[in-house]
């Protein structure tokens, strides 16, 4: 199970190194949004995926699942949500004064 | 007595959420915010003289022992770079509060700068690596808001690319996470020191030390700065002064915890690889602050050359190099905000960001070019002010470990600091007049105190370097000795 799960997460970060590496300033941010999902599911696989039982003392004997990860992937989807949130902003923004959504154009010139 | 740790990162991020609410009431603001900082410094103070009483100090959340819970560390190092980032911050807003104006300040300015302190505290206090992202995250954050506040066309554009370099680095940084976890099962830095000396010259754990390396580099612009000219030169003086000194610093930080406490099991290959990466930055920094004419380019590939030279020292790694690092930084802060704010500062009476446009300013503004002087002089090393002691301690510590190389591109760097430095005061400064007494735009004394304080605070780190001494010997000691560290958190050892 672990080995299929690390090979979705090979996947979504082939996509989005594909989606980041694009010209256009909507997929690059669709790409770090995929890139994120990517790095949860590897923190959740790197705990050890479903074992054993609820980490509850008295409920059960054990084995017990790894609860760690499930935390830290909360923390890390809040907050990757509220990264994508302010940068899709930022792109409207951008694309807004700029004109352009296409990163050779937001190059800049040396004289500016 | 050890909750006073949690007050620098919870008092900025609840007077920051107050501010919110008092959106249009300016003057109450600057009021809150400087005090906010003020309270953090006699924090941070009183913090230090615990931590010489009774050595490194921890505060376990909500009673949950080391190693399971997230819990904050207070050792010297850290308060010193909270102290000294803070009386940075408090300074910079002063100057933001005479300049920015009223349109940054309704745009819940203060209230950015203050959450970006808080996750720059939370940086530096934290024992637990994840906790150590989420401030990095806190502080990041914060930084994109100021970094595209205004919403010019040009400081947008660079915005975009600030964050996405941030967004991409911070996922490396999970990725990192991710196989830490996997390899030594555990989040606690303390804990995971362990671990990885129990573990020895694992190839895994090395693999997982060069990809913290990758992340932090990004953050403190070692090697990987690509990024750094471009951002630190578009936002308002004041908050390029506040990244400037903060944020890098950071960065510097998470990789001088890392390779002292985490990855000490494999120095010949993790070590060898900052100092290779240190001495690259330092070239490409010269390279890059002699070739420019433009003020603000030379800033900041200046920033860049300080800290491929910190990261020199922590490269080379004796006792009195570590205590140079800590001096080094806490030197480094102060002079890059003043660098920034003077640059700034030139930029903003002249309108013009190139130094041959500009010639003679001493004449119109004495105080002004005098301040310059001694920020070059700072910067480039020259007793009593504040950069002598730190490179001092440095080239001792790479004449004991035998880095002769990185010990003569430090010091070549420092010449490099110089000449560049130089030329903007021979070419700005000094020369013919070319702004008339009638054009000439009137320089308050307010708008120059933050500078004349940051001055203060440069020669006072030297002349008073004396007093400061115990402190940097101690934090000195506790990077050199990780077990100090390790002690304290896991209160002598932990069964598992």
């Amino acid at each position: 199970m672990e080995s299929l799960i690390l090979l979705l997460v090979g996947v979504l970060v082939a996509v989005a190194t594909y989606l980041i590496l694009s010209r256009q300033l909507l997929r690059v941010i669709l790409g770090t949004a995929v890139l994120s999902h990517a790095a949860h599911l590897l923190i959740l696989t790197m705990g050890g995926l479903k074992k054993g039982d609820v980490p509850l003392l008295g409920e059960s004997d054990g084995p017990y699942t790894d609860a760690l990860p499930q935390a830290l992937i909360l923390t890390a989807i809040v907050i990757s949500f509220a990264v994508t949130a302010f940068v899709l902003v930022l792109g409207y923004r951008v694309y807004k004064t700029n004109g352009t959504g296409n990163f050779d154009e937001l190059r800049g010139r040396p004289d500016e | 007595m050890s909750n006073i740790i949690v007050l620098p990162l919870i008092v900025p991020v609840i007077t920051a959420i107050l501010l919110v609410f008092l959106r249009e009431n300016i003057v109450l603001q600057r009021m809150i915010s400087l005090m906010t900082l003020g309270f953090v410094i006699l924090t941070s103070i009183v913090l230090l003289i615990e931590i010489q009483a009774q050595g490194v100090m921890r505060l376990d959340f909500s009673g949950w022992a080391p190693p399971f819970g997230i819990l904050f560390v207070a050792d010297s190092f850290a308060v010193l770079l909270v102290l000294i980032a803070n009386i940075v911050a408090s300074i910079c807003v002063l100057f933001a509060i005479y300049t920015i104006g009223s349109h940054f300040e309704k745009m819940y300015f203060y209230s950015f700068v203050l959450l970006m302190v808080a996750g720059v505290n939370g940086s530096f206090l934290t024992g637990d690596i994840f906790n150590l992202f989420v401030c990095f995250e806190v502080m990041l954050l914060a930084s994109y808001a100021l970094i595209s506040l205004g919403g010019d066309k040009v400081q947008l554009r660079e915005a975009l690319k600030y964050v996405l370099i941030n967004v991409v680095a911070s996922w490396i940084f999970l990725v990192a996470l991710a196989f830490l976890y996997g390899t030594v099962g555990t989040l606690n830095m303390a804990h995971i020191a362990l671990r990885v000396m129990e573990a020895g010259a694992d190839p895994l754990i090395t693999t997982v030390a060069l990809l913290f390396l990758i992340v932090f580099s990004l953050k403190a612009g070692l090697l990987l700065f690509f990024w750094l000219p471009g951002s630190y030169s578009v936002p308002p003086t004041a908050i390029a002064a506040l990244f400037a000194a903060l944020l890098t610093k950071v960065g510097i930080y998470a990789l001088v915890r890392s390779f002292t406490l985490l990855f000490v099991n494999n120095v010949e290959v993790t070590h060898m690889v900052l100092g290779i990466m240190a001495g690259v930055t330092m070239i490409a920094g010269c390279i890059g602050a002699i070739s420019s004419k433009d003020v603000r380019t030379i800033a900041a590939y200046n920033v860049l050359i300080g800290v491929g030279f910190i990261v020199a020292g922590l490269a080379i790694g004796t006792e009195s190099s570590l205590q140079g690092v800590v001096y080094y930084l806490m030197h480094d802060m102060v002079a890059k905000a003043l660098l920034f704010l003077a640059v700034g500062l030139m930029i903003f009476l002249t309108g013009e960001t190139l130094i041959d446009n500009m010639s003679g300013l001493i004449r119109n503004y004495p105080a002004f070019g005098w301040i310059f002087f001694i920020t070059m002089c700072s910067l480039a090393g020259i007793p009593p002010l504040s950069g002598f002691l730190g490179k001092v301690l440095i080239g001792q510590g790479a004449i004991e470990g035998g880095h002769f190389v990185l010990l003569g591109l430090g010091f070549l760097s420092s010449l490099f600091v110089l000449y560049s430095l130089l030329r903007i005061l021979l070419g700005s400064f000094f020369g013919e007049t070319i702004i008339s007494l009638e054009d000439e735009k009137p320089l308050k004394g307010r708008v120059l105190m933050p500078l004349i304080l940051l001055t203060v605070c440069t020669v006072g780190l030297g002349v008073g370097a004396q007093w400061l001494a115990p402190y940097v010997l101690d934090a000195g000691q506790t990077l050199y000795t990780p077990s100090i560290y390790i002690d304290a958190v896991l209160d002598g050892g932990v069964n598992r």
